[in-house]
């Protein structure tokens, strides 16, 4: 058990470096367009969706830093910190959940 | 299959709130009635993996990306209740300091990929497996099929959402609010580019993950009793006789 977990977050950690991979992909997913590029491929923004497409502002909008989208070699790093931030906060608190669940 | 803030409109995200917050609330109680001490490096680990594995965004032709997500194995190896929480977690954690997937559909998120991808992902692969040894290679197809068809309808569940938009909320002259595009235009488009592409991609990471796991040790999987606990339960019963 002690090995799987040592060798699976071997994996983890080879993931995260891995990631910037990620970035190569030019393309926005399906349905997650921003508003202007919603335009370009249907002529307008519905009204509803411009309310409420700027309804939250992320610290680190699409696992970057402002100042890094230019080079690949920073938004590489930021993406990696991204991941770093991501597998820190969510394993962290699946942990904390984990202990508390487990001794109930 | 973030899907972000505008393209749902409030009928539609507030419906999933209302949905998903008694499914969150009974995870936990699942939660603290089946989890194990000694499971919870991997639903750590488990939450980790899904926020990382996410960030591999595949191109497809046509100019599309998408992910995998890892619901199927998580929900295969801590059970699909465990696999809801550790998801919605990272989910959260990709809309508020990411901005992917906005935060009023979060809800609508964590039921796509959060809710649909562990449960189906759980159900194919234990109804395929059947009463074949745990060690069997019927299992490695059986988490394969599992992991494809997860997130081939956790892709279905996201087109049907954006596409009754247009139906379900637009201006007096029947302009769109949300979503423009209709049901026949998003529920194609969602499940094909999954289908071909994301969702193979699902089905090996969770075969590798599954294969890896069956050969280290089967005790972790979910609902499956180990062969030391087997004989436990044996002597145990001997005992009593």
């Amino acid at each position: 058990m002690d090995k799987m977990i040592r060798n699976l977050t071997i994996g983890l950690v080879l993931l995260i470096i891995l990631a910037p991979l990620g970035l190569l992909a030019a393309g926005t997913a399906y349905g997650e367009w921003a508003p202007d590029e919603l335009k370009d491929k249907v002529g307008f923004v519905p009204p509803g969706l411009e309310e409420l497409s700027g309804i939250w502002n992320a610290p680190m909008p699409d696992y970057s830093i402002s100042g890094a989208e230019g080079s690949m070699t920073l938004s590489s790093a930021a993406y990696i910190l991204s991941a770093v931030i991501g597998v820190v906060i969510c394993g962290g608190l699946l942990y904390f959940i984990g202990k508390k669940a487990a001794k109930n | 299959m973030h899907i972000p803030d505008g393209y749902l409109g409030p009928y539609t995200y507030i419906a999933f709130w209302i949905i998903m917050i008694p499914i969150w609330y009974y995870a936990g109680k699942k939660l603290n009635t089946e989890l194990k001490s000694r499971q919870v490096p991997l639903l750590a680990l488990s939450a980790a993996f899904s926020f990382v594995i996410m960030m591999f965004n595949v191109p497809i032709p046509g100019g599309s990306t998408g992910h995998a997500v890892g619901g199927a194995i998580i929900g295969i190896v801590l059970g699909p209740w465990a696999a809801l929480i550790a998801i919605s977690v990272t989910l959260v954690l990709q809309a508020l300091m990411f901005g992917d997937g906005g935060i009023t559909a979060i809800a609508a998120n964590c039921f796509n990929m959060g809710f649909v991808t562990p449960f189906v992902g759980y159900y194919i692969y234990k109804l395929i497996s059947g009463n074949s040894e745990i060690t069997s290679h019927i299992r490695i197809i059986a988490s394969a099929v599992a992991g494809w068809l997860a997130l081939t309808l956790a892709a279905f569940c996201a087109g049907v959402e954006l596409g009754i938009q247009p139906i379900l909320q637009h201006t007096a002259a029947g302009t769109p609010l949300y979503m423009p595009y209709p049901l026949s235009v998003t529920v194609p488009a969602m499940l094909l580019e999954h289908a071909f592409a994301f969702s193979i991609l699902e089905a090996l990471i969770t075969a590798i993950i599954f294969t890896y796991i069956q050969r280290t040790d089967t005790s972790v999987f979910y609902g499956e009793i180990s062969k030391n606990q087997m004989k436990k339960n044996k002597n145990a019963a001997l005992t009593e006789v």
